[in-house]
């Protein structure tokens, strides 16, 4: 008797399926990145304990810094490490958006590719070269050009006032500014890339000129993408070292009057203070700091990434 | 017709805006390149830079030859560590890397590029010279390692995605299991593009300073041991360019120049290798 349609239908024994151990394997591997990643911040926060029980919510907006009394408060760094991005990201901004709209234009590929490789080149330069640099040639520059005739014009805004030092938060958020361009540069092209080039044809058709259609159609396009870039930028600026160091005078114990005086932030006391720091409170606080500092460029850095993807993903949609 | 007039006006003022500012962005590059090259050369044409290790102020025929020897071993370290697990991790992600997981891993990776190396020289110290109460070569070399697991593991990724699936079903349909093709058919035709990803890897590695400070923490002598402190060129750069003396000074810019020159070797070829991986790509 034929096999009714039932028995054909039925489903047959189960496939059972080999386990991919290569698959495990891998992916045992791959949990590396998010283990260090909780790890340092759990790391720092059992090191630091000592301060954050000794001090409180306190040592945030405590503005003394002294190892010998023990007193010490985050305060004056937290305000250079944002006062510094803050500015970096004012220059950078503009700038950084100016390249990546010539970068994300058609055509010339050539030129564009060039000055592409020349942004991304900047990326590569290591931040003590960028320091060296703005050490010795930067900082007495702009002490020269920019700083002395602004505190000597402007003195009557106080944060502009001098007197003007070469060590100062202003030459400090110059090199940032330099220093995070290419980031901008280059997520911002990439995001203006990904924005539909029918969006363009169609504005261009309706008798726009070549800047209302940029201006009015492809950066709202991708506006929030940019803001993402802005943000990621601010996350490397707030957590840059080296550079910084080396120019922003590194003055503690208070919070600068002017953008020309010198500051301190929050990455370069720990790289000047931690290798000589003796006791129990004084290392777990400049850990704190280490501490504050990873969990606020880690939270910026989530809220760009998402930003960055999700405008990615519409917009090629 | 004035209104015209006025759009053309303003588009060609934009138009010349963004050249501009786009000669300005790229005027620090040229500052930068140029100020090392002119005041590294110097101290680099000399021999004896590469050959000596430091020297007492005021004393002719001092060199470097410690630091660099400290960065290539620690960031040898950093590479034995890192670099394994960022390519097994990549692979897994353009393998396998649809999941919950793989995007979790694919943001840990992306975050931690954005950590403070600051803060990844206070783990490694915490972690490796803490508990043995003296700094080493090794806990610097774990702390450059962590930074470059990410860069390893994103463009281990990308590289091996190049790859066009045909050649994994050929494997696959060859009866050949999962690990094999990925292993001998597809980690192969990547492999251009992953050397390249981690010889980038090794650049920013052996340019940081931060994450050196307080786990490598520089040493005037040659040392090749690594369970001792050992020096780096960007800790040279940094600690030589704040000393009053002209001859450390001189000194810092040619580490510099050593530093800038192989960073610039290394992106600028693999930029070549790349492109030249995404053509042959597109002709699989």
């Amino acid at each position: 008797m034929a096999a009714s349609i039932r028995d054909v239908l039925r489903p047959g024994p189960k496939a059972t399926r080999v386990p991919d151990r290569y698959r495990t394997f891998t992916a045992f591997v791959s949990w590396a990145a998010p283990a260090v990643l909780v790890a340092i911040v759990l790391i720092l926060w059992l090191q630091a304990a000592p301060a954050i029980s000794h001090f409180g919510i306190g040592f945030l907006s405590a503005t003394q810094w002294n190892p010998v009394t023990g007193a010490f408060g985050a305060l004056p760094f937290i305000f250079g490490t944002v006062v510094t991005s803050g500015i970096a990201i004012g220059i950078a901004l503009p700038v950084g958006v100016a390249v990546a709209i010539f970068l994300a234009e058609p055509g010339a590929q050539g030129i564009r590719g060039a000055i592409g490789t020349g942004i991304e080149l900047l990326a590569a330069i290591p931040s003590v070269v960028y320091g060296i640099w703005a050490l010795y040639v930067l900082a007495p520059w702009s002490f020269l050009h920019l700083e002395t005739p602004i505190t000597a014009r402007l003195s009557s805004i106080g944060f502009l006032s001098g007197p003007a030092s070469q060590s100062s938060v202003f030459t400090a958020s110059l090199v940032l500014a330099i220093m995070i361009l290419p980031t901008l540069a280059a997520v911002s092209r990439d995001v203006l890339r990904a924005v539909p080039g029918g969006l363009r044809e169609n504005s261009i058709a309706l008798g726009a000129t070549w800047w209302e259609t940029t201006w009015r159609v492809i950066l709202p396009a991708a506006k929030a993408g940019i803001f993402g870039a802005t943000i990621l930028a601010v996350g490397r600026a707030l957590g840059e070292t080296i550079a910084v160091t080396m120019v922003i005078g590194n003055r503690s114990g208070e919070i600068p009057h002017s953008i020309f005086y010198p500051g301190y932030t929050l990455a370069s006391v720990i790289a000047n203070e931690f290798a000589e720091a003796t006791g129990t409170i004084y290392p777990a606080a400049l850990l704190e700091l280490g501490l504050v500092l990873i969990l606020v460029t880690l939270t910026i850095n989530i809220i760009a990434l998402l930003l960055v993807r999700s405008t990615a993903r519409r917009v090629t949609l | 017709m004035t209104r015209t007039l006025w759009r053309r006006y303003k588009n060609t003022l934009a138009l010349s805006m963004i050249y501009a500012l786009t000669g300005l962005a790229l005027i620090p590059l040229g500052l930068v390149l140029y100020y090392t090259i002119s005041k590294g050369l110097p101290a680099v044409i000399h021999p004896e830079f590469f050959t000596n290790v430091e020297r007492p102020v005021g004393i002719e025929g001092a060199g470097v030859a410690h630091a660099i020897a400290g960065t290539a071993i620690m960031v040898g370290f950093a590479s034995l560590i890192g670099i394994p697990v960022g390519v097994i991790g990549g692979v897994y992600l353009a393998e396998y890397g649809h999941g919950r997981w793989a995007g979790w891993v694919r943001l840990a990776s992306d975050v931690l590029v954005g950590a403070p190396s600051i803060a990844i020289g206070l783990f490694a110290y915490a972690l490796l010279v803490a508990p043995f109460h003296h700094f080493s070569g090794y806990s610097g070399a774990v702390a450059l390692s962590i930074l470059m697991l990410p860069i390893v593991i994103r463009t281990t990724e990308s590289a091996v995605s190049l790859i066009p699936n045909g050649l994994r079903e050929a494997g696959l349909a060859l009866g050949l299991p999962r690990w094999r093709v990925s292993l001998q058919l597809i980690l192969p035709a990547a492999a251009p593009g992953v050397i390249t990803g981690c010889l980038l890897s090794v650049a920013r590695a052996a340019g940081e300073t931060a994450p050196l400070l307080f786990t490598g923490f520089g040493n005037r002598f040659f040392t090749t041991d690594a369970s001792h402190p050992m020096s780096a060129l960007p800790l040279i750069v940094y600690h030589y360019a704040l000393t009053p003396y002209k001859s450390l000074q001189d000194q810092a810019w040619g580490a510099a120049l050593v530093l800038v020159s192989m960073v610039l070797v290394i992106n600028l070829a693999s930029r070549y290798v790349l492109r030249r991986q995404i053509r042959l790509a597109g002709q699989l």
